[in-house]
């Protein structure tokens, strides 16, 4: 008999296409995605050395970064750069032959959406993408990450990577989620946890009643965050949940395909007894609503806490901790509702789906977005877009008076004209709270997409769980 | 890409923990579609004002500092973004190689494919070469890739250790895309076996 594997192990040997003497790795890329900022130099690359895209049908490209969230962006993008990017994706995508969903298809969106959406990810599978949120694609027992443009251009050359194999980590959620918990609180609890540093060299799984509990997208929205851990990727072991929501989109497998692939799919889940490297456990019960009050992921604090002080870090941290505070205007001791928001944003990879959009949704109906807030939302796709027009939502949310846009990456990271004014302060669905991520000098705090719509209502971050009891 | 052997240099101190992408280049430089000319808005945030002037008190703008080579950074340099642009701003700007006692992951891989050396050392190392550094201009520090060693200015010897495969194409200044390509053979009966096994995929 072997030694039990984790899922992290059973997915790299289905993928090892040559192993040299020191473990370096050759690994074999099933699903490979590209968008507009990541990719131009590396399609310029194989230009230049006579190369083609070694397998187009795997390949899978659609801008997001760039493109505007506001109607007429088919036929006009203001920003000069932004435009000669996207039309840069658009001559590459159709000279190599790969897939395309330019602006003008409905299926355009926000490349870690499209891509479960259209069924191009799939269990067990290997998916990158120049863009490091690709961990999202973990959420069906993918094997997926970001990689840089170096990696792009050697992806679409070779259909393969050169790769070490990282340590086993294992996150454990157990019990249930209370109420008004999601799975953005799960995720930023456990980064609260670990730091931002605590799954470097890892592939994390994210394991436990409360993670199998999760929907999908909920999982999505978990998997989407291990980089801000750290870690290399994140997993999490397909079961009905995941076959259920697979069946059926455009391109997962079909008729005696489809058994094949189930039967397959059933197999990959972490044997009994498999070693893990590092192991971090959260009690379900525990994890609050919270919010970011720093320039860091890991500045994650429950809602009903207080602005820390410096002081209550130790080593580079409480520079860091000072220069935060300096950054977001924040004094320690300050209640966390009791700061004030100019915007909100609920959108991204990390909360732009169905379900967040209803969760948002449940908060505003009825209500106002509070005086003098600006309150966008943007869909993560087009299909997304269309849904929440035929369930009503984009209706809530346009009486509530909130902005209805265009999908793509919009404020998450401010490529497109959706920014924040210096200073302003903003509850965001996004992943990243960085100096300048939203706007030069902007302020982001970031929250799930429940917590963002109750900041919308009341002017300041909240406890979602005052406006639901 | 460029080979990397040997460097002696001077080193810039960054004490800073977390220095994310988005600090080393801010989004609205990625706008570009090509690798270079990405030096001048490296770490634009903290290096320049709202209306485009220097702050004097950012390191690199410093006089001794701003022909560094190497940077002595504080901890998990590099995380955020997978943007490569990020080692092509370093690299841009002049630096070839970076000390941290830790690096996000797909930067320090980054870094690689641009002739750029990432060294990973512990807590005490780092102090010993960030004290070395904050002394300006007149301590140059020497970093050896074929030995694996960096001699501080004072003659002080730190080893540091490197995947070999890393090292061979840094040495070499291999191109990564040409050594797979010789593999072509494996990933086509790879492929084959694969239309077997998985033929969803
Ligand atoms: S939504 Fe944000 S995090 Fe996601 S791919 Fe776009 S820019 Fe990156």
């Amino acid at each position: 008999m072997s030694a039990p594997k984790t899922l992290y192990d059973k997915i790299w040997d289905a993928h090892v296409v040559s192993e040299d003497d020191d473990g370096t790795c050759l690994l074999y890329i099933d699903r490979h995605l590209v968008h507009e900022v990541t990719s131009p130099q590396a399609f310029e690359g194989l230009r230049m050395a006579g190369r083609k895209v070694h397998a187009p049908d795997k390949t899978i490209a659609v801008p997001d970064h760039n493109v505007p969230t506001t109607e007429g962006r088919e036929t006009h993008i203001e920003n000069e750069e932004s435009r000669i990017q996207v039309e840069a994706l658009d001559r590459n995508a159709r000279e190599f032959g790969v897939h395309y969903y330019p602006v003008t298809d409905i299926r355009q969106g926000i490349v870690h959406i499209v891509g479960p959406e259209q069924g191009w990810t799939l269990p067990g599978m290997t998916v990158v993408c120049g863009d490091s949120h690709t961990a999202t694609h973990g959420a069906f027992g993918a094997l997926a990450h970001g990689i840089g443009t170096s990696e792009v251009e050697h992806v679409l050359a070779t259909q393969t990577l050169i790769q070490k194999k990282s340590k086993n980590m294992k996150v454990e959620i157990t019990g249930r989620l209370r109420p008004g918990v999601t799975a953005k609180d799960i995720t930023l609890a456990v980064i609260g946890k670990t730091g931002t540093a605590g799954g470097t060299g890892y592939v994390i799984e994210y394991c436990g009643e409360a993670i199998r509990s999760l929907s999908m997208e909920g999982r999505m929205t978990v998997c989407n965050m291990a980089i801000e851990g750290g870690a290399r990727a994140g997993l999490i072991a397909p079961d009905e949940t995941t076959f259920e929501y697979v069946k059926g989109r455009p391109h997962a497998p079909k008729a005696a395909q489809w058994e094949a692939a189930v039967n397959w799919w059933k197999t990959l889940f972490t044997d009994e007894g498999a070693h893990f490297d590092k192991v971090v456990t959260l009690r379900g019960e525990d994890i609050e609503p919270v919010v970011t009050w720093g320039t860091s992921p890991e500045d994650v604090l429950p809602i009903t806490a207080t602005v820390p002080a410096p002081e209550d870090f130790h080593g580079g941290k409480i520079e860091a901790a000072r220069r935060s505070l300096e950054y977001m205007d924040l004094k320690p001791g300050t209640r966390l509702t009791d700061i004030r928001i100019d915007a909100v944003f609920i959108g991204s990879c990390t909360n732009g789906r169905i379900e967040d959009l209803r969760a948002a949704a449940e908060i505003l109906r009825g209500r106002k977005v509070a005086e003098g807030v600006r309150a966008m939302i943007v869909p993560g796709s087009g299909l997304v877009r269309m849904q929440a027009e035929e369930e009503g939502l984009a209706q809530i949310f346009i009486e509530a008076g909130c902005e209805w846009r265009l999908a793509g990456c919009s404020m998450c990271l401010a490529m497109n004209p959706d920014q924040l004014a210096p200073g302003e302060r903003c509850a965001s669905t996004s992943n990243r709270n960085f100096e300048g991520r939203q706007g030069r000098n902007g302020r982001t705090h970031l929250v799930s997409p429940a917590m963002a719509a109750a900041a919308a209502v009341t002017g300041h971050l909240t406890d979602v769980r005052e406006l639901v009891a | 890409m460029d080979k990397f052997t040997q460097l002696t240099g001077i080193a810039a101190p960054m004490p800073l923990v977390n220095i994310d992408t988005d600090m080393i280049i801010p989004k609205q430089f990625l706008k570009t579609i090509k690798r270079s000319g990405l030096g001048v808005h490296a770490f634009d945030e903290m290096r320049y004002d709202d209306n485009g002037a220097e702050k004097p008190d950012f390191v690199l703008n410093k006089p001794q500092y701003r022909k560094a080579e190497i940077i002595v950074a504080g901890d998990n340099f590099g995380c955020g973004s997978s943007r490569e642009h990020a080692p092509w701003a370093l690299a841009d700007f002049g630096i070839k190689a970076v000390i941290s006692t830790s690096f996000a992951d797909i930067f320090y891989n980054n870094c690689f494919k641009n002739g750029m050396l990432p060294i990973r050392l512990p807590q005490e190392q780092v102090d010993i070469l960030m004290k070395d550094a904050e002394r300006g201009a007149n301590a140059r520090m020497t970093i050896d890739l074929e030995k694996e060693e960096i001699t501080t200015s004072d003659g002080e010897v730190i080893r540091f250790d490197i995947d070999p495969f890393k090292k061979h194409c840094l040495l070499n200044g291999l191109d990564d895309i040409g050594l797979t390509m010789k593999k072509a053979p494996k990933i086509d009966s790879y492929e084959q076996a694969l239309a077997q096994s998985r033929p969803w995929v």
